[in-house]
């Protein structure tokens, strides 16, 4: 076993785990925020991408080992004060989720994208979300949604 | 009704989602977030290396001596433990949970490993050692074992060929293809040993016919299997029906090993394992007139269902029965149908569910026909569409048509993508060597399915000895608390469609308060939930049925409460108020009146029969229509498909929130344009599949999506309570149809296959 | 899908890797960005009794240029904005993963996992650059051409980690192309081509259609059917080996023509 000591959504934790032990389940079970979902474990369907160090990362493709003394956020992290931040409150708006199983990673890395780059062409969202796998919405709302974020 | 003469209401407006607030923080309540049971175990299941092989030998010795392993449930106690799972046709070869003697698919279940955890469960399965005999596989469905083959007609069609001027007599295959929702399967099971009942938590989508035939295999009542499904669901579109299985197959680990046992499939097993749709070969003859009205069609249907007829199969086969001639008014039609096994992954829903294996083989052939008769193929459609002033509208195999205006449909969608123009258009670029192609796809979709209609795999003399089946009701509970709190419960299992929200507006209408004041309890327990054999989310039944139990439970709430303010002469008194006396206070209710607020109602559509002694069926109680219009270019150089245009006009009766009902649309849009470029599911000629992952299975995303223009039109069923009519499922058999056709037509050629992959393409051109 | 046990190890020098992969060989396998290990781990296609962690490497993503090359070390992203400095590698990198995988797939291990659908290992071999590897007994400097062997497999030795990559910056006059076709945007390519045109003429690379990144020799004058003639490629799945080799005449003359229209 293995220590891992982690910062969370602003919240510290130190767990002891396998070095075989993938983020995504680390996240879900062991910290016990299920809000980061596991679509495919093997990297296609980016359900699982959360935010580490405010870098949008597969989950499912590290080890919890390796974010030893990180910073990682999850879609648990991205309310403000408990409202919907402007993100969150365009993709209700443009109906951007059905299930809302993939919304979480979409989320995430359309956090990163919107941090480097305040006004993303239509391409260009369309482009980050090809890492994404949305069986719901037909990615026209999704699209709507990150669009009309950066405009916010 | 409380609802004021001249306010709006709820139910019609684009209302935003009361589910999203949750989703959207990461505070979804789905199958793997929940831990409902204490000391769960984890599975993983050891799968067969081999499309058709004998088990001579399965030694788990090793992997019971792993630490952390509690044990192992191998196929043999499945064949102690259970019973082959109940299915609508005789003399089938039995199907377990897992392969007892003989694996017939790669990927089926040989044993189940449970351990401390997922990672020990799956080091144990690398330790369990299987000797396999292989057999030869059958993979080509002409070979396949056949298990149903019965033959109808209606009207005249003999005589309809005779005097045909044109008569299309083509193959076509649909694929097999799968819906493969973001999140997998996922069941706890927790066998009870004290009281025999196997409470199973699944990301189900029934309970549906499937608890009976789930109940069935273990040897239960009905009453003692519990199955309770989450509150949210990672998406399905059919898929998830079969999660059936899994409750058995891990219901009867958790027996044996005295553990409740968690099994989450992971995307690869999803792949190998779950379901897909059939693949359907088939040999559509249509007879033409000259002036292009259809005058008969004749099926020849090969479907091929995989390793085991695995109920509601062979329900793909005849889900559109009663729509075998479309939206055309043509009265003479014929079909044999045969359902073959093969050495696949048994078949099961699928978005569309028949639709596109219908639509597929119907829609070319309208096209081939008109291309042939030198007419163009929107005004054969035109010639041969329904007439608005014909519903309710019988068709020859039994369906009722509910309401429509075909004609006005196919006037829309032409005038939103400039048909003409897009004809000349389409001319001009001809003319500059471009190959641009227009392809429309006429759609009639049905919802409420009829589950009668399955028995049609039997002859009318089989019938008669089994109970008529004429199956669609749906519950539904609406209660008031004694604080004036109002709680609706469904048995609808939603998967993303938002049931909650639609609920709310539907009870914020009949009680007049606002939606957002209505709990919504998605959750399903069989054991404490209104439900029939029927409820469950499949054949988009929810806007239709499920709303119409919804409806009609609020308004016996709504009569109550009225029943309550007359008799205490206060036609001002609150709903709280009210609810709090028949609560609080029965001894101010009117005489004879029960206390409390807690009403269920069902409501089944009155319009299903059982199959008459003629075969005819009326397999489903609504049917929207939708006409599209795709414009495509193909490269020459490359052969990839560009839609320069897609244009979707639909008619699914009243819409109940029109954000959701586009966003159905836009969801079934992106299945069907995946069935058309991208999807299928291969096998190689020993039985292995090669769509194993996400890398090979090809799920567009987003810069594959086409832009897509919707149109609509409210024209209300005349059989359900509020007139809707499910949407979800007439873009995914429309939009394979439709792109094939547009494709042919850029290329001018006929036999174009699905999907219709750049190479593909190219080939059809370099010919 | 969950790895087999591993033993881990996070070293924070190049030294101490070296020591461990010396020690290991070829049971241990190097985790850089992880973005094509892990999955195989994940479905247990990799089966490493010691992973050896290096992104704690210290000073291990450094870009510096020297003598008209980049020289990368094996730290640095795809997604690092220091790349677009190599026009071939700005072209060929948005067909590379996706935005998220980009952001924590290394440049060297692209390169050290040879797949041969891959954009990076062809633009290094058509721009002449070099894999810098380094064991216990020292460092080589291999050329691109002769790093790549076939599908995943390289002049790499189990105990050699690939510290750097060298790109040659473009010379006066020099341009380039990257061109590719996929089923799906960002899925690994039916059929890519690489060139640069320059003083020296054409150099033109293939990719996916062969079993490693492959330059050909072209006849300027039909450059696309001259490549094609000289490429096998086996079908698959997805694509017939007609349309494939259809495919690499397409592609060729597409990016040969983008070439020169960029010097003109």
């Amino acid at each position: 076993m293995t220590a891992v000591a982690v910062t969370v959504n602003g919240r510290r934790y130190r767990e002891e785990v396998e070095p075989r032990l993938l983020l995504s389940d680390f996240l879900r079970h062991v910290v016990g925020l299920t809000g980061t979902h596991v679509g495919c474990e093997h990297g296609v369907c980016g359900a699982c991408t959360v935010l580490l160090e405010g870098v949008a990362v597969r989950a499912c493709l590290m080890l919890a080992v390796q974010v030893d003394g990180a910073e990682l956020t999850t879609v648990e992290g991205i309310a403000r004060n408990g409202e919907l931040n402007p993100l969150q409150a365009a993709f209700k708006e443009c109906h951007a989720l059905q299930c809302g199983f993939c919304t979480p990673g979409i989320l995430m890395a359309a956090t990163d994208l919107l941090s480097r780059d305040g006004a993303p062409t239509r391409t260009e969202i369309e482009n980050m979300l090809s890492g994404h796998i949305c069986r719901c919405t037909g990615y026209e709302p999704i699209v709507d949604a990150i669009e009309k974020a950066a405009g916010a | 009704m409380t609802t004021a003469v001249g306010q709006e209401t709820w139910v019609g407006r684009p209302l935003q989602r009361l589910e999203d607030d949750a989703l959207l923080k990461g505070l979804g309540r789905y199958m793997d977030d929940i831990e409902p049971v204490a000391n769960v175990r984890h599975a993983a299941i050891l799968r067969s290396a081999f499309a058709h092989a004998r088990i001579t030998r399965l030694d788990p010795s090793a992997a019971l001596e792993l630490p952390g392993v509690v044990g192992v449930l191998t196929g043999a106690d499945v064949l102690e433990l259970s019973r082959p799972f109940p299915v609508g046709v005789d003399g089938v070869r039995p199907y377990y949970a897992a392969a007892t003697d003989v694996a017939r698919y790669a990927g089926e279940p040989l044993a189940v490993v449970v351990a401390r955890d997922r990672y020990i469960a799956e080091d144990a399965l690398e330790l369990i050692e299987v000797d396999y005999e292989p057999l030869d596989p059958v993979l080509d469905p002409e070979q396949g074992e056949l298990v149903s083959d019965r033959s109808f007609s209606y009207g005249e069609p003999d005589a309809a060929f005779a005097e045909a001027a044109l008569v299309v007599r083509e193959r076509f295959t649909f694929p097999r293809w799968s819906c493969q929702p973001l999140e997998t399967y996922g069941v706890v099971a927790d066998w009870d040993e004290g009281s025999g009942v196997l409470t199973a938590w699944a990301n189900f989508q029934g309970p549906f016919t499937l608890h009976s035939v789930a109940a069935g295999a273990l040897g239960l009542p009905g009453s003692r299997l519990r199955l309770i499904t989450p509150s949210d669901s990672g998406g399905s579109f059919g898929i998830k029906a079969a999660v059936y299985v899994y409750v058995v197959l891990i219901g009867l680990a958790s027996r044996k090993l005295g553990v409740p046992v968690r099994w989450t499939e992971d995307r690869l097993e999803h792949l190998v394992g779950s379901a897909a749709s059939t693949s359907r070969r088939t040999e559509l003859e249509a007879a033409f007139a000259a002036d292009g009205e259809l005058l008969a069609l004749r099926y020849d249907v090969l479907e091929d269902v995989g390793a085991y007829l695995r109920a509601p199969e062979p329900a793909t086969t005849y889900r559109m029965h009663g729509s075998l001639t479309g939206a055309y008014r043509c009265r003479s039609v014929a079909a044999r149908n045969r359902v073959v096994l093969t050495n696949r992954c048994p078949s099961g829903l699928n978005r569309g569910f028949g639709g596109p294996q219908l639509y597929f083989p119907l829609e070319r052939t309208m096209e081939i026909g008109a291309r042939r008769l030198g007419l163009d193929p929107a005004a054969v459609r035109r010639r041969n569409l329904i007439a608005a002033d014909a519903f309710p509208y019988r068709t020859p195999s039994g369906g009722l048509y509910d309401s429509g205006d075909y004609e006005a449909c196919l006037d829309d969608a032409l005038e939103l993508v400039r048909y003409d123009e897009r004809r000349e258009e389409q001319a001009a670029a001809r003319a500059e060597g471009r190959l641009v192609g227009i392809g429309l796809a006429c759609v009639v979709e049905p919802s409420i399915s009829n589950m009668g209609y399955v028995t049609l795999a039997q002859t009318a003399e089989e019938r008669a000895g089994t109970l008529p089946k004429s199956g669609n009701a749906e519950g539904a509970t609406v209660a008031i608390g004694p604080l004036g709190g109002i709680t609706i419960r469904i048995a609808t299992t939603p998967q993303g469609q938002g049931h909650k929200t639609v609920c709310a507006q539907v009870v914020a209408d009949v009680l007049g308060v606002q939606p957002d004041e209505v709990e919504v309890l998605t959750e399903v327990d069989t054991s404490t939930t209104a439900w029939t054999v029927a409820s469950g989310n499949y054949s988009s039944r929810f806007s239709g049925v499920g709303t119409g139990a919804v409806y009609l439970a609020a308004q016996k709430i709504a009569a109550k409460l009225q029943a309550i303010r007359d008799h205490l002469g206060d036609e001002s008194l609150s709903l709280r108020r009210a609810a709090g006396i028949a609560h609080w206070h029965p001894d101010a209710l009117p005489e004879g009146m029960e206390a409390g607020l807690y009403e269920t109602a069902y409501f089944a559509a009155p319009n299903l029969a059982p199959p008459d002694n003629d075969d005819r069926v009326a397999s489903s109680a609504a049917h929207g229509f939708l006409v599209d219009v795709a414009v495509v270019e193909v490269e020459r150089a490359t052969g990839e498909v560009r839609v320069l245009d897609y244009v979707t006009v639909h008619d699914a009766g009243r819409l109940l929130n029109p954000l959701l009902a586009e966003g159905q649309v836009r969801g079934g849009f992106a299945h069907g344009i995946g069935a058309a470029l991208f999807e299928r599911v291969v096998y190689d000629d020993d039985g292995n599949l090669l769509t194993g992952t996400f890398m090979d299975y090809l799920c567009p995303t987003a810069p594959d999506i086409p832009r897509l223009r919707l149109g609509h039109r409210e024209t209300p069923s005349p059989f359900t309570p509020l007139g809707a009519k499910g949407l979800g499922e007439g873009t995914t058999m429309s939009v394979p149809a439709a792109m094939a056709n547009a494709v042919a037509d850029a290329l001018g050629v006929e036999d174009v296959e699905l999907p219709l992959t750049p190479s593909r393409v190219w080939e059809l051109l370099s010919r | 899908m969950k790895p087999c046990r591993f033993e881990y190890a996070r070293p924070g020098s190049v030294d101490e890797v070296l020591d461990l992969l010396a020690e290991h060989g070829s049971e241990a396998k190097v985790l850089a960005g992880g973005q094509s290990l892990v999955p195989a781990l994940n479905m247990r296609l990799a089966r490493p009794t010691v992973l050896v962690d290096i992104n704690d490497v210290f000073d291990l993503d450094n870009v510096a240029e020297t003598d008209r090359a980049l020289r990368v070390d094996a730290l640095v992203r795809q997604a690092d904005p220091r790349l677009r400095r190599i026009p071939l590698v700005a072209q060929a990198l948005p067909f590379v993963g996706h935005f998220v995988t980009r952001n924590r797939g290394t440049l060297a291990g692209s390169i050290a996992h040879a797949d041969a659908a891959a954009e990076l290992p062809l633009a290094l071999t058509v721009l002449g650059g070099h894999v810098v590897v380094a064991s216990k007994n020292g460092r080589r400097e291999i050329p691109a051409d002769e790093f790549f062997v076939s599908h995943y497999t390289t002049e790499l030795r189990p105990d050699e980690l690939v510290v750097e990559t060298v790109w040659p910056l473009p010379r006066p006059g020099e341009s380039f192309a990257f061109e590719e076709l996929a089923q799906r945007h960002g899925d690994f390519a039916l059929c890519m081509c690489a060139v640069t045109a320059g003083a020296d003429g054409l150099r033109v690379g293939l990719g996916s259609v062969v079993d490693r990144p492959t330059l050909v020799e072209v006849d300027p004058k039909h450059p696309g059917a001259s490549a094609a003639e000289q490429v096998d490629p086996p079908g698959h799945l997805h694509a017939s080996p007609q349309y494939l080799r259809h495919l690499v005449e397409v592609l060729v003359d597409r990016a040969v023509a983008r070439a020169r229209g960029a010097a003109a």
